[in-house]
């Protein structure tokens, strides 16, 4: 395994659902520990990105290249639980694989959680609920953690401290995560690189980068630039040799 | 000890009920109940076809229930409203299977006993029937226990693992036409779906985990099984009828308990 080796390479990718094109002609490469944040407008595709990833929606062109042996952690959007399944965490924690009651308990506490393994999980809070489905991801001990708006329901400072959360799990557990998320300004400080999604990849590069790309200005506004100030902080650790130099350029696409 | 017809009554009522309570569980929480319904009410048409060609009545309700459960796990799955396509398929089946069941004439043929169930007319070989069909259902649903709660809890998360939720979904169909045939003899076309779903749903309050709660279910079934067939039998009552409506008495308890218990 090399640094180099991307563990998810997309090329060409189009999805369609129904008469639509949702996603057309994606090219995007994951590689080991990077911090990936796909932003878009809303219908933009991001959440099909995602499910194509994981393998719920099948390309109608182009390819997902993943990795051999690749272990996926993925945290939906949301999770509807029936009412009339009664479910523990730690239930939830052992879904598909039996855990030990000391990898439940890390990894609840890796999630910012403290230890309420015998809760059901309709008794949570929605903050709760979203960190047990991060703790269960990371059970999985996932090369690629995958979260798709992990934040909704929480407030700023709320999401905030959780995208810190995730930086915190992917110093410690190693993994790559790819991101989705509304909340531009918030998210992009975390992030190594941030891919802005339109139906096509609009534009990408550093979070500095595409924040001051006319395609994302055109898209968001130039609204968030204060608020990007506001939560950026230092990295006081260098990962950018792990992906190729960021560009920026846009493409044009006949759909 | 099976040549008595009550010990051999009991048995099937066991039997059937220990297949339908794990099962039935999935069924309520994946929202299945009409979809039960539907497959059960198909039965009718398989009695009709195994009279005519003169087959097993086993054999004929569970290709007709198989053939409706995969009708109806195609159709939804290729967006028809499953609500509206289960309504229509599940009436109509059971319509016609009474119809064509009309045009058998020279066949004396004990209908109530296919609506409402015969259970004191199980015989040695149905026994052996509803015992092999309990087993293999449970079977079934034991080896795929983890692949079927994961896909229920959400289909994306199993995709995410490496599963197949619709192969959880054909083994969940798989597991309803055979509880249809084994439970026609016990209880008939018309109550087998309130065998999934009302000890099912007793046990809901009961439990802490999908494991307890099935338990639970096998449990409480069972007990309607062996309660209705004993008040049947001193009251002189249809023994269907009086399992489901012991069962329904359960679930009324349990829901009162559990009310009181919230309010005080």
């Amino acid at each position: 395994m090399t640094a180099s080796e991307p563990l998810v390479a997309i090329r060409g990718l189009s999805v369609r659902l129904g008469d639509h094109d949702i996603l057309a002609n994606i090219d995007l490469d994951i590689h080991p520990r990077e911090i990936v944040t796909v932003v878009g407008p809303n219908g933009s595709g991001k959440s099909t990105l995602v499910r194509a990833i994981i393998g719920a929606l099948r390309p109608s062109r182009g390819s997902i290249a993943r990795r051999p042996g690749l272990r996926l952690g993925y945290v939906p959007q949301k999770l509807h639980i029936d009412p009339t399944l009664p479910m523990t965490v730690a239930r939830f924690l052992s879904l598909p694989n039996r855990r030990r009651a000391q990898d439940i308990a890390d990894a609840l506490h890796t999630a910012g959680l403290p230890d309420l393994h015998g809760r059901q999980m309709s008794a949570l809070s929605g903050g709760q609920f979203q960190r047990v489905l991060l703790a269960r991801a990371l059970l999985e001990q996932p090369d690629l953690l995958l979260l798709d708006e992990p934040t909704q329901g929480l407030d700023q400072p709320g999401s905030a401290a959780f995208y810190h959360r995730i930086e915190e799990v992917r110093e410690r557990v190693g993994c790559a995560v790819l991101m989705i998320s509304h909340e531009l300004h918030v998210v992009m400080s975390a992030s190594d690189r941030v891919v802005c999604l339109n139906g096509h990849v609009c534009c990408h590069g550093t979070p500095e980068v595409v924040a001051t790309a006319p395609e994302y200005r055109a898209l968001f506004g130039t609204g968030t630039q204060g608020a990007l100030a506001l939560y950026r902080h230092t990295h006081d650790h260098a990962h950018d040799h792990d992906h190729p130099q960021p560009e920026h350029h846009h493409k044009d696409h006949a759909i | 000890m099976l040549d008595d017809f009550m010990i051999r009554a009991a048995l099937a009522g066991v039997g059937t009920a220990l297949a339908a309570a794990p099962l039935g569980c999935f069924v309520v929480w994946r929202r299945m109940a009409y979809f039960g319904d539907a497959t059960a009410h198909a039965a009718m048409l398989g009695v009709a076809l195994a009279l005519a060609f003169e087959t097993s009545v086993f054999g004929g309700v569970l290709a007709a229930a198989l053939l409706m459960g995969v009708t109806v796990t195609t159709l939804s799955g290729r967006g028809f409203a499953a609500d509206t396509v289960l309504g229509v398929l599940a009436h109509s089946s059971l319509a016609i299977g009474l119809v064509a069941v009309s045009f058998l004439s020279g066949i004396p043929i004990d209908l109530m006993g296919y609506l409402l169930g015969d259970i004191l007319a199980v015989g040695k070989s149905d026994l052996a029937v509803i015992w092999g069909g309990a087993l293999a259902v449970n079977a079934l649903i034991a080896w795929r226990w983890s692949a079927l709660l994961t896909a229920t809890v959400g289909s994306d998360l199993a995709k995410a693992s490496g599963m197949d939720p619709q192969r959880e979904q054909l083994a969940l169909t798989l597991c309803l036409a055979v509880t249809v045939a084994i439970a026609i003899k016990v209880v008939g076309v018309l109550l087998i779906a309130a065998l999934l779903v009302i000890p099912a749903a007793t046990a809901r309050s009961l439990s802490r985990t999908p494991e307890a709660m099935a338990v639970t279910a096998a449990g409480l079934g069972s007990l309607a099984a062996l309660g209705g067939l004993g008040l049947s039998y001193r009251l002189d009552t249809p023994t269907g009828p009086t399992i489901v409506s012991l069962a329904a008495a359960m679930f009324l308890a349990s829901v009162l308990i559990t009310g009181l218990r919230q309010t005080t």
